[in-house]
């Protein structure tokens, strides 16, 4: 019997991928990663947020014992720290606007996750990911496609995956949409069958990012100027991890029009704002562009792109300029290009199809 | 088929256990504060499990705490001694940084309500010298408590708790031990060791899980810790668990009649565990010292292995070891015990405890002797490609 190693967050779409799993009749071993210290720090706030709760490793636990199979929790604190965390406070100090789920999958779930698979003779890791992976006989090259539920598809947060990675992941549930997911989990019993879905950056208690990044900074990014795009002083601010490009609320200005974010500059920590049509851009450059058909394409390439997890895909064109990085020039301005978000490529003669994508640079 | 190597986390039942918990749960009916017949027969199940409890540590069964847990014995030693000496001026609680969370934990707390707290330090081998203790005590006439565990969990090393306490004695303060992971595996005397309290565990020595008992002598009034009724001499209020404390007596019984057989059997077993695993593995080493260890545990470091990964792996093939204390409770800190004694986080991280017990065979011990070099050796080839392929992220 194939072993196969399927993690567990506690949530329903992980449980029901190792459910399919067993109906399968692979032989299935649960690893739920625990993230972080789950003790409260000194002043009872919580350290993190619930990504991962005790709570929810038990519930992992309790369908793995409920479906019969061995669960595991194991230790990732070292390592989410070292490639979610850290990346996450740089980011933001950095006047970016990280990504986090996109290196949990990448950096901890397909790859520290995998090596322990294979230490446990598992050639395969499987997750509750919405997303599809299939091989292709005539170029025997892997595709990763989007789950077929176009509001649950996460094919955004698993671009950086390798033909290698791609290899060794499953993703039992891509081919449902939620409803069914959730059906599969009542016919199965599973007690997680109606347990909501989390939020997207998980472990930022109570969504408050910039008191997160002043918690774990080694240093907090310091007070600034809010400018426009002359210049001129509109404001004070508190530091730029306290915004995102395209950002309205929480300016503190009062000005005859609404104001936007339009640029952080750490380097003197300026935040410029400006009119809501100075939002818009046609360019963007990508750094860190994974293939994932392990090549470049050669010259320009019609793409749809996606520059945020919830956005429509919009026409562009897509250009490798080498050393992992593509040059993207949209058909029609898009609204808030972000830097540090991930700019995800899909084929246009096949729209489910990711061809790859790359961290958002500059605009 | 099942290899349980994990005997310091829990142990099977020990004959006539079952049987007894069973026959007193169905039988013996009574409540033992009741004053009718059937209350009369409950108090003399206690009354027959009390004493084989205090037979077994050399004590005098009246001097006994029976308890819900090894844990709950070391909350009301602690806890009641220092609300008992509330009123004496002293302030200072000392303990080692081995102990179990439930001493530490403890510790802790009373620290939160304005006692000071040393935590002695240890040698590379896990032992709390009494120069530490004696130097301890002299910066700190103050002392009201010390609380030394007889042997640790994680690595075995026994304390040479009547030194100790003899020194605590001198100073004027309370000595207690938290015995879990002595008694029923080596000979306890309560005299013998000079202590003043002393913990036990029921399930650590093939009683029921769920049964403890704390010894006090007779002199020291502990402030009770549960309320509400004036069971236990009113030092822990509350119904009696008659039917597992009757299990607890009889594993107290077997223990005391089998230690003497046992004890160098199990010794024989864990050194030829130990001493194969050394020879055939390249880079492992015991951790703590091995001249005074309790018989039946071994801790080893395998370098460059992630031990949490070997004993997922271990478990997947049917034998049950461990890392050091059994929590995935939210804590993922290193084995405190390990780097106080000096070991790096690192290298924490690789070490197994092999914990032995009564009904461990030869064959349980061959086939783990067969899986551990391989295992070991597929999960540091893991370990180097992951290296490398961490250098190129």
């Amino acid at each position: 019997m194939t072993r196969v190693v399927v993690a567990m967050s506690g949530g329903v779409d992980s449980s029901v991928a190792a459910a399919l799993m067993v109906e399968e009749g692979y032989d299935v071993v649960g690893l739920s990663m625990q993230l972080y210290d789950q003790r409260e720090t000194e002043d009872g706030a919580p350290k993190f947020g619930s990504c991962c709760s005790i709570d929810d490793l038990y519930d992992a636990k309790r369908v793995a014992q409920h479906l019969g199979f061995p669960h595991y929790i194991v230790n990732f604190e070292r390592e989410f720290k070292a490639t979610v965390v850290d990346n996450f406070v740089r980011e933001y100090s950095a006047g970016r606007t990280p990504i986090p789920c996109v290196h949990c999958n990448a950096d901890l779930k397909f790859s520290t996750l995998a090596e322990r698979a294979a230490g446990l003779d598992a050639s395969v890791v499987a997750t509750g990911h919405y997303a599809r992976v299939v091989f292709n006989k005539d170029d025997r090259r892997y595709r990763l496609l989007r789950g077929v539920d176009p509001g649950k598809d996460q094919s955004y947060f698993l671009f950086t995956l390798t033909q290698d990675q791609l290899a060794h992941a499953r993703f039992p549930v891509g081919h449902l949409n939620k409803i069914e997911v959730r059906a599969h989990a009542e016919r199965l019993g599973l007690s997680v069958a109606d347990k909501p879905d989390s939020h997207e950056i998980c472990f930022v208690p109570d969504g408050n990012t910039a008191r997160f990044v002043e918690r774990h900074a080694t240093q907090a990014p310091a007070p600034g100027e809010i400018v426009d795009t002359e210049g001129h002083v509109l404001g004070e601010h508190q530091g730029v991890h306290h915004f995102t490009v395209g950002q309205r609320k929480g300016l503190g200005l009062s000005m005859g029009s609404p104001l936007y974010v339009l640029k952080l500059e750490p380097v003197g920590e300026r935040v410029v704002v400006g009119a809501r049509e100075a939002l818009g851009s046609h360019e963007l450059t990508a750094t860190g562009v994974n293939w994932i058909s392990g090549t470049a394409p050669e010259g320009p390439t019609r793409v749809t792109a996606r520059i945020r997890h919830r956005h429509h895909d919009a026409a562009a064109r897509v250009v490798s300029t080498g050393d992992g990085t593509a040059h993207l020039r949209f058909d029609d301005p898009q609204v808030a290009i972000t830097p540090g978000q991930a700019v995800v490529f899909y084929d246009a003669a096949d729209a489910a199809s990711v061809m790859g994508g790359g961290w958002i640079d500059s605009r | 088929m099942q290899i349980y190597l994990d005997h310091n986390a829990t142990t099977p039942p020990a004959p006539g256990v079952v049987d007894a918990v069973c026959r007193v749960l169905r039988d013996t009916q009574g409540n033992p504060s009741s004053i009718h017949a059937p209350g009369q027969q409950a108090r003399a199940v206690l009354d027959d499990a009390r004493r084989r409890v205090a037979t077994l540590i050399g004590a005098r069964a009246s001097d006994l705490v029976l308890t819900g847990s090894g844990t709950e014995a070391d909350n009301l030693a602690i806890r009641g001694a220092v609300e008992a000496l509330h009123t004496s001026g002293r302030r200072h609680l000392m303990t080692t940084a081995i102990e179990h969370e439930a001493v530490l934990a403890t510790c802790g707390a009373m620290e939160a309500r304005g006692w000071r707290v040393t935590r002695l330090p240890v040698d590379c081998s896990g032992i709390v010298t009494p120069a530490a203790l004696a130097a301890a005590l002299h910066e700190n006439p103050d002392t009201g408590l010390v609380s030394v565990m007889h042997a640790n969990n994680e690595v075995g090393t026994l304390q040479p708790i009547a030194e100790l306490a003899a020194l605590a004695r001198t100073h004027g303060a309370w000595f207690h031990t938290d015995a879990v992971q002595t008694v029923g595996k080596v000979p306890v005397s309560v005299d013998a060791l000079g202590v003043d309290m002393l913990s036990l565990s029921g399930h650590k020595f093939g009683g029921p899980k769920g049964t403890g008992a704390l010894w006090v002598r007779r002199g020291i009034r502990l402030v009770a810790q549960q309320t509400g009724g004036k069971q236990e001499r009113l030092r822990r209020a509350g119904t009696e668990n008659v039917a597992g404390l009757a299990g607890l007596g009889v594993a107290a019984a077997y223990a005391r009649a089998t230690l003497q057989v046992h004890a160098p059997a199990v010794a024989a077993r864990r050194d030829r565990l130990e001493r194969t695993l050394l020879d055939g593995v390249p880079g492992a080493h015991v951790n703590g010292a091995t001249e005074s260890r309790v018989p039946n545990t071994t801790n080893i470091s395998f370098d460059g292995v992630e031990a949490e990964l070997l004993v997922i792996a271990l478990d997947l093939e049917g034998i049950g070891v461990s890392t050091g204390s059994a929590c995935s409770s939210g804590s993922l800190e290193p084995s405190h015990v390990l780097t106080a004694m000096g070991l790096s986080a690192a290298r924490a991280r690789t070490s197994l405890r092999f914990s032995l017990g009564a009904d461990t065979t030869d064959a349980d011990l061959d086939a783990v002797i067969g899986r551990i070099p391989a295992l070991v050796d597929k999960l540091r080839r893991l370990n180097q490609t992951a290296a490398a392929v961490g250098g190129r992220r």
